[in-house]
Formats: structure tokens, sequence, C-alpha cells
């Protein structure tokens, strides 16, 4: 078995010492930072991302995974205890979790959720080890026009399926792709956007666009906001669910890891959109929906479940296409670059290490997560605790030494500032950041397919709908428009 | 333009979009343009531009018609000292060490917030240098002079 043998070498890989304590270290804090309120996934990685500099590729992007995984977690252990939805893919698990707090079943809520995210952790899992060598055995035959088509479909989802306005998603994509153009362009060599100023030929840097975007930006927008956080602080009693709770949430859990695992794999739909799908089928399901909304243990179990099996299916596409889903895998894949990795297909072939001792040591996270959430519970529910008063200065402080950390030079953390202002107003215009990292990720990658496809076609555009893959992509983003400008699919966008 | 519009949400989103997507393709033109076979490097971002101004006029159009308004207050001051916060780190770091830039960038930061509490923030900041040095400087070994620039 090519499977089996693989799977050795992957646990090879991750059980080494070494990338075991960078796992544990990444869960750990990555838990820790995540279970903050208005600390989300994303800015997790983006503050913790530095960190990773300085490691060899296969650690780092353990650890970076890890810190991914624990901090969606630690989210969820939020949502349950605080009455605020700090990030949208627990935005749901909110609704019924608190509530079960509420009623002193904080416990059971809590290992609901552990259970179930780690049950769609380990599937996910799997799936991304059945599927990645296939789905990039496909890709190898891949030219410059089906990137080019594909990475069109990618971005135009991202902007579409993300919530919100869907013109100024697309408007955000295409001003993504205008920020990764800053740089020297590598076809004739020209500076572009870079006005003169030398740290600004070599492009502007990831960390500083995602935390700019997302942290700082984020941090502005909640010290305006004025409302009071409700935070359950009873004691944390009676861990164990019943039998009871078990049957209830058994098939809950398990619909739910296949409605995440589908919408994980699609780019822009991501953990929120899969765990608000799941929350309305389990409604849909129930035989007494009215206990939706007041405690009801499905309506943890699944989206805990979805949104889990989403973030784990979501690095399908990144490791075997080198296409990120979401803004999260966005910074995987230039964790992955910054690392001199040319990701895309080629990375299974040429790094099986990389590829298989990453889904190992996934499935040890998961595992880590448990066995470190679950008895350790009483510490994350005194870290809710923690005033925001406290954390935001402390947040920016280690956003500040993590951006001039990455080249040691103030011009990043001055630029840092300017696209935290520019996040500040995309934020309150209701402008989506999240297809703006995208863009300015692929920027570059569909840029130089641009070109080379149409070299290779002799200047003929037609090349992206006469060759049957790239019509494929082409037809896709199409019927993606047309769903966007239909109107029943905007109510639906408008519910969630 | 009458005094409403300049709190549209929409309105002003289209302003943006179309000020960055015109100054991206007025810049671009110095950029030579090519040929759609043999794309110059000014191909890519004049196309950008020109279809962010144009998203930006749909924009705007909508705004003018729906007339949504920015949700909330703008935090204009919040903003200003975040922001100050992190330049100041920029600027102390190369010339007064991480000690100093830490303690200031802290101090200004935790100006943002709603309650300022002279008592907390003195301990934030003692409690927040000593872990900072001790995590980047000792642990990570960041090559950072702890008082004192570089010059």
């Amino acid at each position: 078995m090519d499977l089996l043998s693989n799977l050795a070498l992957g646990f090879g890989v991750a059980f080494s010492l070494q990338n075991l304590a960078y796992c544990f270290a990444g869960v750990a804090l990555g838990t820790l930072i995540g279970v903050l309120p208005g600390v989300g996934p994303l800015v997790t990685i983006a503050m913790l991302f530095p960190i990773t500099f300085h490691l060899p590729a296969v650690p780092a992007i353990i650890m970076l995974a890890g810190i991914f995984y624990g901090a969606q977690y630690g989210g969820s252990t939020t949502s349950i205890l605080v009455n605020l939805p700090g990030e949208t893919a627990s935005a749901v698990t909110c609704i019924d979790g608190y509530q079960m707090a509420r009623r002193g079943r904080a416990g059971p809520a809590l290992a609901t959720a552990a259970l179930a995210s780690f049950f769609a952790g380990c599937v996910g899992t799997l799936l991304i080890a059945l599927a990645g060598p296939t789905l990039g055995e496909w890709a190898l035959k891949f030219g410059a026009a089906e990137y080019t088509s594909l990475m069109l479909m990618a971005l135009v989802a991202s902007a579409v399926m993300t919530q919100g306005d869907a013109v100024k998603g697309l408007a955000m994509v295409v001003l993504g792709l205008l920020v990764g153009v800053v740089g020297v362009d590598v076809n004739s060599g020209m500076a572009r956007y870079s006005f003169g100023i030398p740290e600004l030929v070599d492009g502007i840097g990831f960390t500083v666009v995602a935390v700019g975007l997302f942290a700082v930006a984020e941090i502005v927008a909640n010290l305006e906001s004025r409302e009071p956080r409700e935070v359950y602080t009873g004691p944390v009693t009676g861990l164990m669910p019943t039998a009871r709770d078990i049957r209830d949430a058994a098939w809950p859990t398990v619909r739910g890891t296949a409605v995440g695992a589908c919408f994980g794999v699609l780019p822009g739909t991501g953990p929120a959109l899969s765990s608000f799908a799941t929350y309305m089928l389990e409604k849909k399901l129930a035989r007494d929906p009215s206990r939706f909304g007041r405690g009801a243990i499905e309506g943890v179990a699944a989206p805990e479940a979805a949104n889990n099996a989403a973030a784990q299916t979501a690095f399908i596409p990144m490791l075997t296409l080198g296409i990120p889903a979401s803004a999260t895998m966005a910074v995987m894949l230039a964790a992955l670059t910054l690392q001199g990795i040319a990701t895309g297909p080629q990375v299974m072939l040429e790094k099986p290490d990389l590829f298989w001792g990453l889904i190992a040591s996934m499935w040890i996270g998961n595992c880590l997560l448990v066995v470190l959430n679950l008895p350790l519970v009483g510490i994350w529910v005194k870290l809710l605790t923690v005033p925001y008063r406290w954390l935001f200065p402390s947040i920016i402080l280690f956003c500040c030494i993590g951006n001039y950390s990455v080249s040691n030079n103030p011009f990043d953390v001055y630029l840092c500032a300017v696209i935290g202002v520019l996040g500040y107003v995309l934020v309150k215009l209701e402008c989506e950041p999240a297809p703006l990292l995208l863009g300015y990720v692929l920027g570059p990658l569909l840029e130089e397919n641009l070109r080379r496809a149409l070299l290779i076609a002799r200047g003929d555009p037609t090349v992206f709908f006469t060759r049957p893959l790239s019509l494929v992509f082409m037809i896709a983003t199409v019927l993606i428009l047309v769903v966007m400008i239909a109107p029943a699919a905007r109510g639906m966008r408008r519910g969630t | 333009m009458k005094p409403d519009l300049w709190n549209n949400r929409d309105v002003l989103a289209g302003l943006l979009f179309i000020v960055l997507g015109g100054l991206a393709a007025i810049l671009a033109r110095d950029y030579p343009f090519g040929t759609t076979m043999r794309m110059g490097p000014g191909y890519f971002p004049t196309a950008l531009g020109v279809i962010l101004l144009l998203f930006g006029v749909y924009v705007l159009a909508r705004g003018v018609r729906s007339g949504d308004r920015v949700k909330g207050e703008w935090g204009w001051k919040p903003l200003a000292l975040i922001t100050v916060s992190i330049v100041l780190f920029g600027f102390l770091l190369d010339r007064a060490g991480l000690i100093p830039a830490t303690i200031a960038t802290l101090f200004v930061a935790a100006a943002a917030g709603r309650e300022f509490r002279w008592k907390e923030v003195v301990l934030l900041a003692v409690v927040m240098t000593a872990f900072s040095v001790a995590v980047f400087s000792w642990g990570l070994k960041l090559p950072y002079p702890l008082l004192g620039g570089y010059y």
C-alpha cells in the first residue's frame, strides 16, 4: 500500500523529538492566544508567524499548522464561555454553547466540542492523505492557462462567497492583486510602484499586510465598539457528557464533518459558512427544532465538527495546487514560499517528508488538543477573564516586534501602521479584508501564469476557452458570478 | 457634495476604489505596456487599475441610490493612538533600544482604550517588558540593543 508507506514516512518525520516539540508548542501557543476573547485564528497566526521564520521548513510548517488548529480550538472554548462571537467560524457555536454554559452544563459543552472537533479533525486529515496524491497527480498536467483560470476561479469564489457585498469583494481582490504587484517585476526586472523607496523594491512583506489588515484594524474596530461582553464565570464541573449527550451528538457530528469537509475545499467558503450551513441542517432534521438556541447539544457538536473538518480539508487545495482557499491558508502558503519551497503539485514529489510529515503532525496535533484542553480547561477559563484593556496593547507590541524581526528594518513597522489605517477604513466601509489578502498572495503567480499562457498561445486570449480543463474552470467562474447576481443567493448570503 | 454623502458607506468605498485604481493606472503609464502576446511590466497593473476604477464607479453609484450610512462612529482617536504607538516602536527601537520602545508602545497603545488606569498600565509595562526581553532577546536571540541605539 502506497498510502501506508507514505503515512509511515510521515509519522516517522512527525514523531521526531524536534517536530513533536514544535507541534506541541504550536498547539499550546495557538490555544493560548486563540482563547483570548477578540483574537481569532487569523490574528493569532499573523502574530505568531514571524516566530517560525528562523526554523527549518518542516518544523516551521508543522508549528504553524499547530498554531492554526490550536487557535481554532481556543476560539470554540471562547464562544462557549463568552457570549461574543469573536470570530465568524465559531459564531454559531456561541448560540447553543453559551446557553448550555448558563444552564451549568459548560463542562459537557466543552467536552462535546472537543470530541466533535477531534473526530472531524481525524476524518479531515485522512481525506487529505487520500485526496492529496490523486489531485496532485492530476494537477501536474496543468499548464499556465489552466493555472490562470484556476486562480481566477479561486479569487472570484473567495470574493463572492465571503459574507458581505460581492462587488466590494471583487474590488478587494483587485486591490489585493495591485498590492502584490509592488516590487520588482520578475520578467523585466523593473521596479513597480516603489516610489524610489529601496524597501519597496522587494515588495510589501507578507507579515506587514496580514498583521496590518487583520490585527491592527481589528483592534481599532474593537476599541470603538461599546458592547459589553458577557463572560460565564461560574465553575466548570462535570466535564464528561452523559450517555444521552453522546447519543444525541453522534450523528450531528458525522453530518457536520461531511458538510464541513465539502465546504473546506471550496475557495472562500471555509469554516464560517460550513458551520452555519450545518447548524441550519441540524435544525431542519431535529424532531423538536425549538430546542435550538436554548442549549441543544447538537447545536454545539455539528458546527464544531464542521468548522474543524473544513479547517483541515482547506489544506487540500493549498498543498496540492498551491492555491489557498482562505485567508488563513494564504498565510500557510506564504510561509512555505518564504521557506523557499515552490508550492504546487510538485511539493508532494519533491518534499514527501514535508507533505506526509505535516499530515501526520495534524493528527498528532488533534490528539494533543484533546489531551491538552480537557484537563486544563480551568486555566483557559481564567484566561477569559483577562480584560481587553490589558490584551490589546500587548498584541500591538508583539505585532511590532514580529514585523521588525522579519527584516530588522523599521520600515516594515511603519508600513504596517499605514496598512492598519487602510484596513480600519475598509472595515468601516464594510469591505471584507480576506479577499484582499488572497489577491495579494496570488497576484504574482497569476500575473506570471497569465503572461506565460499568452506568450505560448501567441497572444490569443481564446486559449483559456479552448483547452478543456481551463474551459471547465472558466465556466465554473462564470457560474459563480451568475449565482452571485441571482437574488435568491443574495438573500442566503445575507442570512449568514 | 451633500453633507450626508460624506458618511455614505458605499460612496466612500467607491471613491476609495476610484482613487486607488486611477492612481495605479496613471502610475503604470511609466512602465512599458507591451502587447497581449508579450506583456510588458505595465500591462497587468494598468488592467487592474482600470478594473478597480470601474468597480469603484459602480459601488459609488449604488451608494448614491441606496444611501446606506457608515455604521457607528469613526474611531479616529483609537486609530490615531494605535498608529502612533506602532510608529513609535519602529522609531525608538533603532535609536533608544528595545526596552524604551516597548514601554512607549504599551503606554500609547493603552491610551487608545476606553479606560486608562495608571497603576495597571505601569504594571503591564513592567511585565510585558520583562517578558519581551526574556523571550525575544534571550530566548529567540534577536540582536536588538536593550538600551541605547545602534548608532
